[in-house]
């Protein structure tokens, strides 16, 4: 495991771990994983410029290596469960971007249908079960999917990401305790990237060393440099293979940074540039990049051509965003409830329609002339141009790091988030 | 007095009388024998047998697998619950009380209720978190709520609120087979009180199908949760001293409601009452009040009355908290008030 020192409080006394490469293929793969999430979430942040996307966009630029060495570790029956910033979760999982790109554009074939946008991904075939738009939220259900991975005696764990805020919440005492006593196959990791929201780790936490908050709920900590995805999988590898075969739950620290402001509305007054140039060094992608030319594993060729790939992946992903169509507006009352013989319908009442009418009936109330009107212009509201294919940065190393400017409709404050 | 209607199951057996308790216990038996996924898990539902020993023995049937203890952090049984549900389990978790289902309702509402809706349906939440309601015992503000209407509130939940042992349980075992998360709300009351429960392991009680627990032409009262029997005993007492035959209506869910056999009551009666326990702002009542008046105004010979708790924390002193929930009297009275004109 990588010593990590005090990341808190710069970069300088971090030591680049040394780790052994894996398999060129896996090599490639890893990287070339990093650069797709590193260009799309580039991508994902210009489509909300042009109001493309809405809402909230958490991006995950500078934490490529936290994601990838992490997911790595896991077999493919593990679930994954994780937070509002998860696009790269559902990407390292092998959801297609296209549908990633199409949930941030709140599209049918969004990976959450448009029902979730971009703080809800979620797919159920490659068993990431999620991304939480409550801070702490998602730790009680990883409990419950290493309850359920136990009680169904399978050999599945659990990866549960979550952020250095939501250490403290409730949840984070309640959901390590659970999981010790139970002897439950999940390992917790907190992506230390030093800010919850905009406050920093040493206002935030009376004790920044992570990792030994586990100690007096009996799950171990250890430590990983986020910013290297060779310690990150090692040290992810160790903690899964204790909670598979072991029955014991393990707390990892990955101590990584965010590039970006904490949302697209973020004006990043709470840090100094000095400091992001400094953790800028140490950019994931980058570094692996250079290693990997540095042991011959691949040449400056090869990794100008898996960017292009990347880019490539996230042009066709947003194409194809934006040709997705919007959802029916008679599919609004779609999936509130699963109907069946028991529950055969439910009496709703919508401030849009007049009255009282049925559930399983919403379909066509939903077709009202209003309500059809209304939805026709907001979507002609958002039929607006994508760019040019292709015109993000050439180079990854590249990446701005101007804090975005966000739409108009984008709010400034932010509720329940860290 | 059994529940009659539609959705009753098809048991031709007899029937056996038991406390409410008693009949949750058999649900949830029943259930877990009938089904290896149905497990359940809470504070002191195992060692201890249950806070009102509705989990009695289960623990000694079960095993530790099946019947599982917790530390006290309801945010996160429930949440365990949520994460268990979506992958293929039937758990049931008991909340000691309601009014400990607060810290709980992050994970209710924003997890157990949202995820089937909010991840496109690719996930169901097969989830019934179970917890007692309601004052009497005079245990003061912090442990004497009524919290229907906060999960009626939410849409996603299914929401019960049985009154007698045969709806506990044939409610209960529906609950449990059923793909949506449901908060089935009991009453401390209610658990020593006796009833016919029909013999038979296959009785269930549908969601969105209310009961009629007594027949009247002059005036329709709904009854929430233990509301349905006083309600019950005030329409006897109506019968007795005002010559007025109240047909009195138990819904039984709130989510499903069965709407349509309260407005065919209403139809016939011209008149409606609700009574519940909860307090009156953004109550059942004040909900039913308003879809009653939507779809039936014209039926309407009175404005639709509502008996409710007291707007007030529930103070511990006994004879504050008595008049401080509805008893026959309050709903003797706001009945005769629907006939004022007459």
């Amino acid at each position: 495991m990588a010593e990590v020192h005090a990341a808190a409080h710069g970069v300088a006394s971090v030591r680049m771990a040394e780790h052994d490469l894996p398999e060129p293929d896996a090599a490639r793969e890893w990287l070339g994983t990093m650069m797709l999430i590193r260009r799309f979430e580039e991508r994902a942040g210009e489509m909300y410029a042009k109001a493309k996307v809405g809402g909230f966009l958490h991006l995950a630029i500078g934490e490529e290596a936290t994601i990838v060495g992490s997911a790595r570790a896991m077999r493919d029956d593990d679930y994954l469960i994780s937070t509002y910033r998860s696009h790269g979760h559902a990407i390292v999982r092998g959801t297609s971007p296209n549908n990633v790109m199409a949930e941030l554009f709140g599209r049918v074939d969004g990976c959450s249908k448009g029902r979730g946008g971009s703080m809800h991904m979620f797919d159920l075939e490659r068993r990431f079960m999620g991304g939480y738009g409550i801070v702490g939220g998602n730790l009680p259900i990883a409990v419950g999917l290493g309850l359920g991975a136990d009680y169904q005696e399978t050999e599945d764990a659990v990866l549960c990401q979550f952020g250095d805020g939501a250490a403290n919440q409730g949840t984070f005492g309640e959901a390590l305790n659970l999981a010790a006593l139970w002897k439950l196959p999940v390992v917790f990791m907190v992506t230390n990237n030093q800010f919850g929201m905009g406050t920093s780790l040493e206002r935030h936490s009376a004790v920044t060393d992570l990792h030994k908050r586990g100690d007096g709920f009996g799950v171990p900590g250890m430590r990983c440099d986020g910013m290297d995805v060779l310690d990150t999988h090692a040290v992810t590898s160790e903690a899964l293979k204790k909670a598979r075969e072991d029955r014991q739950p393990v707390l990892v620290e990955a101590i990584t940074y965010r590039f970006r402001g904490h949302s697209m509305a973020d004006p990043e007054e709470y840090r100094t540039k000095e400091q992001v140039e400094e953790w800028r060094k140490r950019d994931p992608v980058l570094t692996f990049g250079e290693r990997l030319v540095e042991e011959e594993v691949l040449t400056e060729d090869d990794l100008e051509e898996l960017d292009k790939d990347a880019i490539a992946k996230v042009d066709e992903a947003v194409r194809f965003a934006d040709e997705s169509p919007h959802p029916e507006p008679e599919s609004l009352y779609d999936n509130v409830y699963v109907l069946g013989d028991q529950v055969r319908g439910w009496y709703s009442v919508d401030e849009r329609a007049a009255g009282v009418h049925r559930g399983e009936d919403e379909r066509d109330h939903s077709q009202d002339g209003a309500r059809r009107e209304q939805f026709e212009a907001v979507v002609e509201s958002q039929s607006g141009d994508i760019g040019d294919a292709g015109s993000g940065p050439s180079d990854s190393a590249k990446d701005s790091g101007k804090s975005d400017e966000a739409p108009e409709e984008a709010e400034d404050t932010e509720k329940a988030e860290a | 007095m059994a529940s009659n209607g539609d959705g009753n199951g098809n048991g031709n057996g007899g029937t056996k009388t038991l406390r409410y308790r008693e009949a949750l216990n058999e649900a949830l038996r029943e259930e877990m024998n009938r089904d290896e996924s149905v497990f359940i898990m809470g504070e002191d539902i195992g060692v201890f047998n249950g806070a009102f020993k509705v989990t009695q023995g289960l623990l000694e049937e079960f095993g530790e697998k099946r019947v599982r203890d917790t530390p006290i952090s309801e945010n996160t049984i429930v949440g365990a619950g949520v994460g268990a549900a979506m992958i293929g389990l039937r758990p049931v978790v008991e909340l000691m009380t309601v009014n400990f289902s607060l810290l709980a309702m992050d994970q209710i509402v924003n997890s157990a209720a949202h995820i089937h809706y909010m991840f496109g349906g690719q996930v169901s939440v097969p989830l019934v978190v179970r917890m007692p309601q309601g004052a009497g015992h005079q245990l003061g503000p912090t442990h004497s709520h009524c919290f229907e209407s906060l999960y009626l509130h939410a849409p996603g939940l299914l929401v019960a609120v049985p009154a007698t042992p045969a709806d506990a349980k044939g409610l209960l075992k529906a609950a449990i087979r059923d793909d949506n998360p449901v908060v089935f709300i009991e009453h401390e009351y209610l658990y020593g009180q006796r009833g016919e429960v029909p013999d038979d392991e296959d009785h269930l009680v549908d969601f969105g199908h209310a009961a009629i627990r007594r027949e009247g032409d002059d005036v329709t009262i709904v009854g929430i949760s233990r509301m349905a029997l006083t309600a019950t005993k005030a329409a006897d007492q109506l019968a007795e001293e005002h010559e007025i035959e109240a047909e009195v209506i138990d819904p039984r869910t709130l989510r499903p409601l069965d709407l349509d056999t309260i407005l065919d009551s209403v139809r016939k009666t011209n008149r409606c009452v609700i009574v519940e326990e909860g307090w009156p702002h953004g109550g059942v009542g004040a909900n039913l009040a308003a879809l009653v008046q939507e779809q039936a105004f014209d039926d309407l010979d009175a404005p639709v009355g509502r008996v409710t708790g007291a707007d007030i924390p529930m103070p511990y002193s006994k004879p504050l908290e008595q008049i401080a929930f509805p008893h026959e009297p309050q709903i003797v009275q706001a009945v005769l008030s629907t006939f004022r004109d007459l």
